[in-house]
């Protein structure tokens, strides 16, 4: 009975901290955007050049801290992975459950290619993102009938079936004991060793996923995407082909989470099928949608934070997974636009320009979760 | 410049439209009135082949039914859908811009965004602002100034003064009769509205479950007494 009274106390007060967590973090997340929208070109490129030199010299920084390394490895990996699937749920609005799928076959495609064929590590990688590819775009198709709840069912079968298929067929997969001994890349002759080659390898990658994403939002591409997401028939009539449109969506998503793929099995060098459950999908989901859904900026916070927060919660890990529920359900009661979501972002910008605007108001009041 | 020869659509076992044939000349406004569900919508979306139909439809002698709808909005033929529906997580602009996704020319494009803004400087005003942030009236302003900037030839109004002030539907209408007057546009205009849609067309048909039972000068229908007592409340 104490010790139940024990664990009460203890959730009610890590509740409490989550409480003013949020609440913090969403103000410094609002007052953030909101300074940072104001900066105008030279400034914002001086900004972006620090944050790049930063992430830069951290491997510098931290020689004598390998976990913490090995961490910021995993961290980048995920805002890789978040921001793919940011692309199929934020900017084309099609609810996909089974992302991970796409991370295994890329993951597996790198596995089986290096270690049973001894194939490079630079070609195997762009083969996962092509292998995951090809089955974004066969799971792409079934979205061109399917809608929300129906295609999140539609994709939680697929991302399924293929760890069903990993765990049994042994010959090739070598089932649930999974691939061990996936080699580590070389470049120009020179062996990746160690955690700060990954290191680099990862952040190009995310380098150039979010120039991708950038791009795409900017463009008339990106525009398609927004229309379909916003309403199918009214981007119809004005000449978006939706089909196309969610398609490419399905497949830029898969390619990019088959690269993470790829870079994760080289990584840990070893890869089995627990790695690629659902859950590890809903991580991901989580991640997108409590940093900010269809913003660049939030995702990559969001993978920030709950990439990091499994290694934090270490210490009192008897409470770990409490504390992730308690959070998210916290989040989307207080703050369900995310950290730094997009809607608030175009708005507040909008408001500026518009100081009487009525809706101002009652963004002011959302944002501040009341 | 269009001609819609004897097309038929169903709706599961409900015969929608029944060998409907009318006709739409070039520079003209025509109007499409009629009672709830008499097919006025589903006209709209067979010419943009957005509901499966039988028949014919020429668009300067193509057959439209041959072609997808993005294809169909290539051609010049812009369909403002029923209820605006506007794009309400972009801004004014951006929704603009969506209007002109088909198009290559940067150049024309700014001018025609000039146009709009010029055609409805509300619309200016509010350039910024997310769409589903302005008033009925203003979105149906932003869905026509939108389809605007898809350089229709052929622009299709589906209900345009539903669910909006007399004094707003005035100014759209009038908005609409300059279009017509100043740059020739051709104009299908749906509406229930019979009376303000007769009064600005040239020329009028009358659907009734899935065909045309009357067909006339606007001005004429104005006093006809099938349509007066039908569709105008008189007695």
């Amino acid at each position: 009975m104490t010790n139940l009274m024990t664990v009460l106390r203890n959730l009610i007060f890590y509740s409490v901290i989550l409480f003013v967590a949020i609440q913090v973090l969403a103000r410094f997340f609002d007052f953030a955007s909101k300074k940072l929208i104001k900066v105008g070109g030279g400034k914002k490129k001086l900004l972006i050049a620090g944050v790049g030199v930063f992430a830069l010299v951290l491997p510098l920084l931290l020689a004598g801290e390998p976990y913490i390394l090995r961490t910021s490895v995993m961290v980048l990996l995920y805002i890789v992975l978040a921001l793919s699937l940011n692309i199929v749920l934020g900017q084309a609005g099609q609810l996909s459950l089974g992302h991970s799928a796409f991370y295994a076959l890329g993951a597996y495609t790198m596995a089986i290619l290096t270690v049973s064929f001894g194939v490079n590590f630079w070609i195997a990688l762009v083969a996962g993102g092509v292998v995951a590819g090809i089955f974004g775009f066969v799971l792409g198709i079934p979205t061109l009938r399917l809608k929300g709840d129906y295609l999140a069912i539609v994709t939680v079968g697929f991302g399924e079936i293929l760890r069903l298929i990993l765990i049994n067929w042994g010959t090739f997969t070598r089932g649930p004991a999974g691939i061990p001994g996936i080699p580590s890349p070389s470049f120009f002759g020179m062996a990746v060793k160690g955690n700060t080659g990954y290191y680099y390898i990862i952040l190009v990658m995310v380098i150039v996923t979010i120039i991708i994403s950038k791009r795409l939002e900017d463009s008339r591409l990106g525009r398609g995407l927004a229309a379909v997401k916003d309403d199918e028939i009214a981007a119809e009539s004005m000449g978006v082909n939706p089909a196309n449109m969610k398609i490419l969506a399905f497949v830029l998503g898969a390619v990019i989470a088959g690269f993470a793929g790829g870079f994760f099995a080289s990584f840990v060098h070893y890869v089995n099928p627990d790695n690629f459950t659902y859950m590890e999908s809903v991580t991901i989901l989580t991640m997108v949608v409590l940093g900010g859904l269809g913003s660049i900026p939030g995702v990559i916070v969001g993978a920030v934070i709950l990439a990091i927060l499994p290694e934090a919660l270490r210490d009192i890990s008897t409470y770990r997974y409490a504390i992730y529920g308690i959070l998210l359900a916290m989040m989307m009661i207080i703050r369900p636009q995310g950290m730094i979501s997009l809607d608030s972002l175009k708005r507040r910008s909008a408001a500026d320009e518009n100081p009487r605007s009525i809706w101002n108001f009652k963004s002011f009041r959302r944002s501040n979760g009341r | 410049m269009l001609k819609v020869q004897g097309i038929d659509v169903y709706y599961g076992g409900i015969h929608a439209l029944r060998d409907l044939t009318f006709e739409i000349p070039a520079g003209k406004i025509v109007t499409l009135i009629g009672s709830n569900g008499a097919g006025k919508s589903t006209t709209l979306k067979a010419i943009s082949n957005l509901v499966k139909c039988k028949g014919q439809i020429l668009f300067e002698e193509e057959n439209l039914l041959a072609l997808p709808s993005e294809k169909i909005v290539g051609k010049g033929v812009i369909h403002v859908p029923e209820g605006r529906r506007i794009f309400t997580a972009l801004t004014v602009e951006e929704n603009l811009d969506m209007g002109s996704y088909l198009r290559k020319d940067k150049d024309g494009v700014a001018k025609d965004k000039e146009f709009v803004f010029k055609l409805f400087p509300r619309l200016k005003e509010r350039a910024k602002q997310l769409g589903g942030t302005l008033s009925g009236g203003e979105q149906q302003m932003l869905a026509i100034g939108r389809a605007l900037m898809s350089k229709p030839r052929l622009l299709m109004l589906d209900e345009p003064s539903m669910g909006l002030a007399p004094i707003v539907v005035q100014e759209i209408f009038s908005a609409i009769a300059d279009l017509n007057k100043t740059t020739g546009l051709t104009v299908l205009l749906v509406e229930q509205n019979a009376n303000i849609a007769l009064q600005l067309a040239d020329y009028a048909y009358v659907l009734e479950t899935g065909s045309i039972t009357i067909e006339g000068e606007a001005k004429a229908l104005l006093t006809d007494d099938r349509v007066r007592k039908a569709y105008l409340g008189e007695a």
